[in-house]
């Protein structure tokens, strides 16, 4: 077991630094959106239709990445879409982070009741398949940024609160939580100093890798046209767009195809690598 | 007497360069046995894992000579020599409880080798299995046959595991501390179970431990095994009477006897320790056979 | 006795599960804005109209009472008419359930395959570049969700180097009359390889796609415990019997290595199950995740009710039979 963890840990700081790298350059990316787009992400333009990128024949000029059938500027696109698929990255990913681990906490360090009853709710929601609540919700929500949101929190608050649970049940085992008890601290002030320390390196791990997640499902929910608005540049809808025309005009999907998938890798990557970095078992 | 093992300067060697055995050598005599004694961390389960090839992968045999009979077994292909061994060699490991394949039943395990090894036919294989379960005292060694591992006690296993060693034959045994992980009541049956079964079958038996007292029981002659080097090859009785080295006579001394109970108490002094160390450095081995 | 108990508290957390589901589907569906009935009839149906549908479909009564009459049809099998094809709910969801059951057992297979060969051959290669690498490929393919494996898939099979088919199930030229639904398995039977080899052509892109992410899980658990299994006294043993290293990794410790990730692979499997969804969308594949999706936007509520309660019960079958097969397995649980 131990070994095999040391394995694990020898390439770590390429991939710290690899997927720190990429998510720091879309950070910026989409900070800096404004000053760095050619175009205006939404313009249409329909005699620049579907441009090949730059080192293709038949490029042109301020259209580095070409542009998709109406004539809008990938690259431009691209970086808005950033924008958006940081936002929900980032408030969905922390929001349900916050919900799935406090009640998994709870579960895991009282036990009783508090954890029959969100244990069976664990359940229910594992007996969706989360693409179909997914889509659902928006159904019932209504298309938007808060929207999405709050669909992503609501099917993916379980993730947390298994494993929080897991890891929580694990630490209350432990002698030094017992003996915390003993010296006549109570139970919410043992899980917040004992328990919670313990299981943050999980925490933080599982966040990084809800971020990843938030973004893709953001991408699944635009691809099925129920995402914030047609006409707003997200990742998922490029991709709708680009697989639809991906015999004619590849780099439509390509492109975002791409960024989506350094992203996702990145977030995972960047989770794994800051839990070896911060468990203070292996550090 | 002519050799059925010979070891010569054989020296095992870890990646890092750390050095675990250092020019060692023995020999067992056909249808003996030997003992190799040493403290925990001395190496003498290394050496029977050279012989067997199973060495863990970052240890290497650095240099030396392995003689089965006449065939020299580091001159052979790993393939060749796997499947030699596997006829004329085999094991009867340390832990009982860990040793047998918890998701196979017992008949199998003892008689799948001879099948697939040695080429038996599949009801000479299991007559073959059932005489031994019953030679090593079983009771009921048809049932004992259909059981899991986790169905049996621990004194059980180990008499399947002595079973299964001798049920090819095999020139040479290895018994890997085969008393250590059992009770100490059990440990004198077992003892006593692989001596008979040796002496029945004709096998040359090494057998490795760190307990002086169970050597004095089972040996023909014995090493004296120290960080990673051998200190004396003697003798069994002369090695009693006459130990050479100072390391072997103060092994003697802190073993109990029933002359001298609280012989158990009695430590190997530093002084003795630290001229062993300097012995090592200068490579001065003591050869008494 | 204590078996018995064990497995009537499983079956009742079950039952309990799949009424939560169906609770929460009934609920959150009838919040969903828009009226179903409305979308059905032609331009200027009168009021009388939409009432009369109403209570053809049990919308003009209370949402509890509405529930409750749902429920009791289900118990008999019946799961109400579809909205949008007018159809029973049941016989459309039945007759779509066999292409996502082939499609996720195809994909569970390439998994298995996938997975358990990357397992082998790392354990295999120890300490070699060959582990490296596996150990990387697996750590990404296993941090990339299906949907995106599908996109890159069309990328290099259907754009690139086009050789599969990029959507749908069957070429429709090839569409013979099939007595069931498993396409697949039929043709088989019916020795029609042709038909076969166009239905795999259809459905390798999708089911690699689903395979890819639990190929990684399984190849890197299944290595994991065979590294741990190789350490254990009876695989040193099974060395001295003149065994190659083959036989030994595939005979003696795999048996013991592949109890930890069988569980592992049935959770799994059921994630695999809820990928189909998006899964036959991006392949236009004519399951019950496409079907579903159609539902949600044509707002045809029995429909859905139906789809998502099927996808619940597929979800807790897999675990009951992971949870049998792992005592099957495990000689220790077998006779205690």
């Amino acid at each position: 077991m131990r070994d095999a963890r040391a394995d694990i840990r020898r390439p770590l700081g390429a991939r710290l630094w690899l997927s720190g790298g990429w998510l720091t350059l879309l950070v910026l990316g989409a900070l800096l959106a404004p000053l760095l787009a050619p175009h205006d992400p939404l313009a249409q333009d329909l005699f620049a239709g579907r441009l090949p990128p730059f080192w293709q024949d038949g490029a042109q000029r301020g259209y580095p990445l070409g542009t998709d059938s109406l004539g809008r500027d990938v690259l431009s696109r691209m970086l808005y879409g950033a924008r958006l698929a940081l936002v929900v990255a980032l408030v969905a990913g922390t929001l349900t982070c916050l919900i799935g681990a406090t009640l998994g906490l709870i579960a895991g360090y009282y036990r009783g009741w508090a954890d029959i009853i969100i244990s069976r709710i664990v359940d229910i929601w594992m007996a969706f398949p989360p693409v179909l609540f997914a889509i659902l919700l928006i159904a019932v929500l209504g298309t938007g940024l808060t929207s999405i949101i709050i669909a992503i929190v609501v099917i993916d608050w379980t993730r947390f609160a298994r494993v929080v649970r897991a890891e929580a049940m694990t630490q209350s085992a432990m002698d030094y939580v017992a003996s915390a008890q003993v010296s006549g601290r109570g139970h919410f002030s043992t899980m917040l100093t004992e328990i919670l320390p313990n299981v943050l390196p999980t925490i933080l791990a599982l966040l990084t890798l809800e971020m990843g997640i938030a973004v893709i499902v953001e991408a699944i929910l635009s691809f099925v046209n129920l995402s914030i608005s047609t006409d707003s540049p997200t990742w998922g809808g490029m991709i709708a767009e680009g697989r639809t025309s991906v015999h004619q005009a590849w780099w439509v999907l390509v492109f975002p195809l791409i960024a989506l998938f350094l992203t996702v890798l990145s977030f995972s990557q960047l989770g794994e690598g800051l839990k070896d970095r911060f468990d203070p078992v292996l550090r | 007497m002519s050799a059925q093992l010979s070891v010569r300067d054989l020296s095992i060697t870890l990646q890092n360069g750390v050095r675990i055995l250092r020019n060692v050598s023995l020999e067992v005599g056909a249808g003996r046995v030997h003992g190799l004694v040493g403290e925990s961390g001395a190496g003498k389960s290394m050496i029977g894992k050279a012989i067997l090839g199973t060495l863990p992968h970052a240890m290497n045999v650095t240099g030396g000579q392995i003689c089965f009979g006449d065939v020299d077994l580091m001159a052979m292909a790993p393939k060749a020599r796997r499947t030699w061994i596997g006829a004329n060699a085999a094991l009867i490991p340390q832990d009982p409880l860990t040793a047998l394949n918890p998701s196979k039943r017992i008949g199998p395990q003892i008689t799948r080798r001879l099948v697939d090894i040695l080429g038996w036919a599949k009801t000479n294989a299991k007559a073959r299995a059932l005489d031994l379960l019953a030679e090593v005292q079983i009771t009921d060694p048809a049932r004992v046959m259909r059981s899991y591992p986790h169905e049996l006690s621990g004194g059980m296993r180990q008499r399947i595991l002595i079973a299964s060693a001798f049920a090819a034959e095999p020139k040479l045994i290895i018994a890997d501390e085969p008393t250590t992980a059992l009770d100490v009541t059990v440990q004198k049956q077992i003892l006593k179970l692989i001596a008979q079964m040796q002496a029945e079958h004709g096998t040359a038996l090494l057998f490795v431990t760190h307990d002086l007292g169970v050597v004095s029981k089972v040996c023909d002659t014995m090493s004296v095994l120290y960080a990673g080097k051998v200190l004396e090859n003697a003798q069994m009785r002369r090695f009693f009477t006459h130990p050479i080295h100072p390391y072997s006579r103060a092994l003697l001394a802190a073993t109990p006897t029933y002359s001298n109970p609280t012989g158990s108490l009695a430590q190997v002094p530093q002084k003795v320790i630290d001229g062993v160390e300097q012995d090592i450095r200068h490579h001065d081995i003591r050869n008494h056979i | 006795m204590n078996l018995l108990r064990v497995i009537f508290l499983r079956l009742a957390t079950t039952f309990l599960t799949l009424f939560g589901v169906a609770v929460i589907v009934f609920f959150v569906i009838r919040v969903v804005p828009g009226n179903p009935i409305a979308m059905m009839l032609p331009p200027g149906a009168t009021e009388a109209d939409v009432a009369r549908l109403q209570a053809q479909y049990g919308f003009d009564k209370s949402i509890p009472e509405q529930f409750f009459i749902w429920l009791g049809g289900v118990l008999q099998g019946d799961f109400g008419t579809s909205i949008s094809t007018r159809q029973p709910v049941s016989e459309l969801v039945l007759g779509r359930l066999p292409a996502t059951l082939e499609l996720s057992v195809v994909a569970l297979l390439m998994a298995c395959l996938i997975g358990g060969t990357l397992a082998l051959t790392g354990t295999r290669m120890r300490g070699t570049r060959t582990e490296g690498a596996i150990d990387v490929s697996t750590g990404v393919a296993l941090s990339v969700p299906d949907f995106l494996w599908g996109l890159v898939l069309i990328l290099l099979f259907g754009v690139l180097w086009p050789v599969f088919h990029i959507s749908g199930r069957i070429s429709p030229s090839l569409d013979i009359d099939f007595t069931t639904n498993f396409y697949m398995f039929e043709a088989l039977l019916r020795l029609r390889f042709d038909v076969l080899a166009d239905l795999v052509g259809h459905m390798f892109m999708p089911a690699l796609a689903l395979a890819i992410p639990l190929a990684a899980i399984i190849g890197q658990l299944l290595k994991q415990s065979l590294k741990e299994t190789m350490h254990l006294d009876y695989v040193a043993l099974a060395r001295t019997k003149g065994y190659s290293e083959r036989h030994v990794i595939t005979r003696e410790a795999l048996p013991n290595a592949i109890l930890p990730t069988l569980t592992l692979v049935g959770v799994q499997f059921t994630f695999l199950i809820g990928g189909t969804v998006i899964i036959e969308r991006l392949f236009s594949y004519e399951g019950l995740g496409n079907m579903a999706i159609d539902a949600v936007i044509n707002r045809d509520l029995p429909l859905i009710q139906g789809i998502v309660l099927l996808f619940a019960l597929l979800f807790t079958v897999v675990n009951l039979v992971v949870d049998m097969l792992y005592v099957v397995l495990n000689p220790r649980l077998r006779h205690a």
